[in-house]
Parts: structure tokens; sequence; C-alpha cells
């Protein structure tokens, strides 16, 4: 079976800071990560290995420097990886990114069939979940977001089984192969890797593709060029007012409180019911 | 792109309800259709589900598309794609709005790809402008941290998701009526390449938290799970679900289907408790729009303060114990006298 793993490599928006004067983002030092939600989809993958056998590879778009990230897949367990990178794939929003990446997916097509392609739920810098849907449409196979267990595959009848979560539970699945799932962190925790995993990442060069290197591409579709939509502006979230401050010690205050909210006696009619 | 003309909603119904985040966009669409002088139009997809197009005329649409078919009795993206992508080839809307819901964003996604446009995740800001008729949709980008409006030029229609719970539905107007264009699916169940095998509701969780009266919820200020323990307590008195910070989830100390915020859940209960929590914005967007605000922090300058009714300064893990107390005795009593007037 042929997995294939979405990944992106991102800063680390947890870490960045905006400078509260000018509205830009201050990016000096932040490091470039493997997309956290992308990592439990790299360990997806090859958990699902370990059951049915096979072979998963990474597949992302971004600078040269990502091939450090995919270094990173390698030792969580990835087997092969491709980058696609070249100037033309700057500043694509999800539309874009979706082209080029099923382009890419043409491509590896024709070296050996994909069974199954997993995308984490989102990333933390675009933060859309619109990507791996939008590959699932380009390429035609069914798309199922927000998947938390790959509960059976056969691979004879080309049919999967997954959970799919929704806000009040979850929902069985079944879907025909090949399929494109986006996997939640609930998925699976990512696991230490493996010192073999480790030695074979240190020295692993994936395969680099240019933009000539992929078959009839639309270049007016990558890109900055190819996005339909633009950033217009950045600004400051809305500013707060801020309440009233209630004084006095930890007693004074607790009675205070518990008087103001009951002047709010519709609140406690819950509790009334039962009473 | 002259040829697209109207502001959709798309009508996210469950087990023929329609779900209250499509109500809330009929309401933001009302306003936007009214600023370009062009109708405000639902597009309603299920088995059995015509009998809610009076509802979509009650909260402000002007048309409903109606497809109901019994192969769209579960949500599926493949039959509810190509259902939508119908009526948009054939009426061109000029802006399609969604709910960001875990269906929404699925069918959106799926769509915008078809259509060929743009699609703004997880607004919380939408806004038109008349001359150049351009969707101004904004969303808190990089962890929260700032704001960014995006625009969709050239391409049609502009589509969005939005977040539940930012934007208002209108009070509903009995009696309102509007046109119903209905046309059938054109999708075999052979074609089909995926099936919904069953589906299951988390009956355990005891109230959904984003349909709570009073949220309790607890941050990193509670130092351990069992300084933790106390927002439950608390919340236990006062009839309430507990929330949590994301730092708390990341913990461990209670399961991420509690956190509030950015990539958490957003929340607007009547009364929201934000304990030992700092109020990094990334938590503020989640519950800001609470009714009412009460936050207890040891430190005065911490931001959940910006963002609060009442603004409690001290140690929670000595407030919390007498504050449990004093509720307990407070509706103990609110009991007993509301059983001497029953009695
Ligand atoms: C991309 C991104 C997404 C994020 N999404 C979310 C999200 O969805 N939800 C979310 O919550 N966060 C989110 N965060 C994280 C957010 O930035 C903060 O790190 C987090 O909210 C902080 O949690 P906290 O307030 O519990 O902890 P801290 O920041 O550590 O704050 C603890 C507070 O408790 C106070 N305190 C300490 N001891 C006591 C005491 N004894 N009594 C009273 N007060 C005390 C302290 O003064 C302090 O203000 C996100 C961040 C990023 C970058
Ligand atoms: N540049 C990229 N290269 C490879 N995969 C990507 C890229 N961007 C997004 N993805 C995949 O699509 C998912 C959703 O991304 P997003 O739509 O940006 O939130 C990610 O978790 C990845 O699996």
């Amino acid at each position: 079976m042929h997995i294939v793993v979405c990944v992106k490599q991102v800063p680390d928006t947890r870490i960045i800071k905006v400078n509260p004067k000018t509205n830009t983002l201050d990016r000096r030092g932040i490091p470039a990560i493997l997309n956290p939600f992308d990592s439990h989809a790299v360990e997806a993958g090859v958990r699902l290995k370990e059951k049915v056998g096979g072979t998963v590879s990474v597949l992302s778009m971004g600078p040269p420097n990502a091939v450090k990230m995919i270094r990173k897949c390698v030792e969580i367990g990835a087997d092969e990886g491709y980058l696609i990178s070249d100037r033309f794939f700057a500043g694509a929003d999800t539309l874009a990114t979706s082209y080029a990446l099923y382009k890419a997916f043409e491509k590896m097509l024709e070296e050996k069939p994909v069974d199954i392609i997993i995308c984490g739920k989102q990333t933390i810098d675009g933060d859309t979940g619109q990507v791996g849907p939008g590959i699932a449409r380009r390429l035609d196979i069914p798309p199922i977001t927000n998947v938390i267990e790959i509960k059976e595959v056969d691979e004879k009848a080309k049919k999967v089984v997954v959970k799919r979560k929704l806000e009040d539970g979850y929902e069985m699945i079944e879907s025909s192969l090949p399929c494109l799932l986006t996997v939640e962190k609930d998925i699976n925790p990512v696991s230490y890797s493996p010192l073999p995993n480790m030695i074979k990442a240190a020295r692993y060069e994936p395969t680099i593709w240019k933009v000539d290197d992929l078959n009839d591409v639309d270049k007016k579709q990558l890109g900055l060029k190819g996005s339909p939509t633009i950033v217009a502006k950045m600004f400051a979230p809305p500013k707060l007012e801020g309440g009233k401050k209630i004084e006095g010690n930890a007693e004074q205050q607790s009675k205070q409180i518990v008087s103001l909210l009951l002047e709010k006696p519709e609140l406690f009619e819950k509790k009334r019911g039962r009473a | 792109m002259e040829n697209n003309r109207g502001v959709w909603v798309y009508m996210e119904q469950k087990e023929g309800r329609i779900v209250n985040v499509s109500l809330e966009l009929l309401g933001a669409g009302r306003k936007l259709a009214d600023k370009l002088n062009v109708p405000l139009s639902g597009v309603l997809l299920g088995d059995k589900v015509k009998h809610l197009c009076p509802t979509i005329f009650e909260y402000g649409a002007d048309e409903v598309y109606v497809m109901d078919d019994p192969i769209l009795k579960n949500y599926r993206t493949e039959s509810f794609m190509k259902g939508v992508n119908h009526f948009a080839e054939k009426y061109h809307p000029e802006i399609f709005l969604f709910g960001a819901t875990p269906n929404g964003k699925d069918l959106a996604s799926a769509v915008a790809t078809d259509l060929c446009t743009g699609l703004t995740a997880d607004t919380t800001m939408l806004d038109v402008e008349v001359e150049t008729r351009l969707l101004e949709a904004s969303r808190p980008a990089f962890g929260g941290n700032i704001m960014a409006t995006i625009l969709c030029k050239k391409h049609r229609p502009q589509m969005a998701t939005v977040r539940p719970k930012v934007m208002k539905a209108l009070q509903p107007e009995m009696g309102s009526k509007g046109k119903i264009i209905e046309e059938p699916l054109d999708v075999e169940e052979e074609n089909l390449r995926t099936k919904v095998l069953e589906i299951v509701k988390d009956t355990k969780k005891k109230l959904k938290l984003d349909e709570a009266d009073i949220i309790v919820a607890g941050g990193k200020g509670l130092v351990d799970e069992k300084g933790f323990a106390l927002i439950h307590e608390l919340a236990e008195v006062l009839g309430g679900s507990v929330g949590a910070s994301r730092d708390v989830v990341e913990a461990g100390w209670i399961g991420h289907d509690h956190q509030i915020g950015q990539t958490g859940i957003t929340v607007t209960p009547k009364i929201y408790f934000a304990i030992g929590i700092s109020g990094a914005v990334q938590h503020v967007v989640g519950m800001k729009n609470s009714e009412l605000i009460i936050a207890i922090n040891k430190d005065a300058n911490a931001p959940i303060f910006d963002a609060s009714t009442y603004s409690v300064v001290g140690d929670a893990l000595e407030i919390l114990p007498i504050l449990i107390e004093e509720f307990k005795i407070a509706l103990k009593q609110e009991e007993e006298e509301g059983e001497v007037k029953h009695a």
C-alpha cells in the first residue's frame, strides 16, 4: 500500500510576537517547524503501514530548507520524501497550493499508484484546513475530513472505514480507495523516533522537483498569481474596555461575586428546576 | 463577473433542524445584501427538508434554493458538493457564506475548488465595499496575534466560512414569505464512493460547552490538577460546564474538547468565569462575547481584565474554596425559599 502524507513547514506561530505599534509580525529568530498537525498525520501513515504493509511517502511544497522538515518526517518513520520547490510556487493561497500539490501527485503517479493520502487537519500559519479537500477534489477522490481513527483497511476490496469527529459525537464512514483523509491530533500521539530512523534521517535527501519537472503545469494557476485571495490589510484585534474591580480580601470578594450573580435569578433556573 | 448577483448562505441542517450558525449568517448576509441591493438566498439540501423554508424566510432570506432527495439524508461531501455546485453554476451568486462547522468547512473547501474561486476560512468580521462590490472578510491570523482582511478580487463567488457565535441572527419575522427554487439532485447512489455507516452521539458529555449558560474556565494559574479540581467543583455547584485554556489542555489536566479560543471553540454563555487565565488574544477571541465575564487573577495587569465585566485581583486557590461554599449556602437558601413559595 502506498500512503502519501502532505506536510508543510511553518513558522512556529506559537511564539510569534506582534509589534503593537506597527502591527507587523516580528519573525526574527522564529524557528521553522513541521506543522504540528502534520506530525500526527505522518505518524498515522506510519502506523497504517505497520498494520497493512507498504510505504509512506511525504510530499511538501515549500522553500529549499524544508528538506530539514522532511528529514523530521523520516525520523517519525516515513520512507520517502518529495519536495516541490520553485519561486513560481511562492505566495500561494489554498487554491494555488492544492493545484501545485495536485500536479506533484500526477508526477508521483507516473512512478507508482497512491492508495491513500493523509493531510493534517490544518496548518498553524495558513490555518484553513482547505488544502486537503482541495487536493482531493482535483484528483477526483473522496475527501474525508476530521478523521480520528482509521478503523479498517481492506486492500483487496479497496475500502476503508474511518471514524470522523463531529461537534457532538462521531460518524463511521466507509470509502473506496484511493481517498484523502485529513486527521485530527486525536488520531494518535506522535511516538519518540527510534534510533535507526534518526540515523537514516540525518543523511536522507528527498526528491526535489522544480516546476519544469512537473507535467503540463499552467503557471498562471501557481503562487501569488494563481491565488484568488489577497491579504488587503492587517490590523490589531479590536481593543477591549475592561470592567469593574471587585475589591477586598478573598472572603469579601467571594461574597460580592455571589450577590452579583444572585441578582440574575434567571441564571439559576436549572438549579431551581431540580429543587 | 457582472453576471454574478446575490448573497447566498448555505443552510446547514441536522436531523431536520437548521443549525444556529446558518441563522446567524442570514443576519450577517442580510446586511451585505441590503448594502449591495441584491436578494439574500438560503441554499438548503437534505432529505425531507422543504418544511424548513418558512424558517429561512423568517430569518431574513428572500429566496431559498432547495434540493430534497433521500440521497442527501446524511451529509457527504460528494453528494452535497454536487448539489451546491449545480445551483452555483446555474445561478451565479456574488457572495457565498458557510458556517465554519466541520461539515460547512468540508463542503465550502470542495465547492471553492470546483468553482475555482477564493475561500476565506474562519472569518470573524464581514463587510462589503459597495463601490467595488468586494467582500471584506477578516479573520484572526498568526495565532490570533493580528487580524487580516482578505479580498477575492477577480473570482466569483467570493466565499467565506464564518465562525459560529460571532454574527447575530435577526429577530424572526413570523409569516415572512419568499421564493422557493427547487431542483432535483442529479446523483445516483451507485456512483457515490462514500457511505455513512453510523452516526454516534456523545451522550457522556454533560452539557455541550457551546450551549452552556454558565462556563467556569480555568488556566495555568491553578498550578496543578488538584487546583484545577476547584474549577470542576464550582461548575458543579453552579450547574455550569468546564472550560480551559490551551496550556491547561496541553498539560493534560483536561481534554481538548474543553479548550476555549482560537484553536478550541467559541462560546457565548451568560456567565463566564476566567480563573487563573492570563487572557492571551487566542483565548479571548473565544469568549469575549459572553454576556458577563468574571476574571480572577493574581496579577493586576493580566490582559484578561481588559475583557472582563468584573475584575477580581487575588489568589484563586484562596478565593475558590470560599466562593464554592458561599454559592452552596446561597443557592440552598434560594431553593428553600422557592419550596416555601410552592408549598
Ligand atoms: C496559534 C495559537 C493558538 C492558540 N489557541 C489557543 C486557544 O484556543 N485557547 C487558549 O486558551 N490559548 C490558545 N493559545 C495559547 C495562548 O497564547 C496562551 O498561551 C494560553 O491561553 C495561556 O494559558 P493560561 O492563561 O492558562 O496560562 P498562563 O499564560 O500561564 O497564565 C496563567 C495566569 O494565571 C495567573 N495566576 C497564577 N497563579 C494564580 C493564582 N494562584 N490565582 C490567580 N491567578 C493566578 C497568572 O497571573 C497568569 O495570568 C494559542 C496560541 C497560539 C500561538
Ligand atoms: N505547502 C504545503 N505542502 C504540503 N502540504 C500542505 C501544504 N500546505 C498545506 N498542506 C496540507 O494541507 C493541510 C491543511 O493546510 P491548511 O489548509 O493550510 O490549513 C496541512 O495540514 C497539510 O497536510
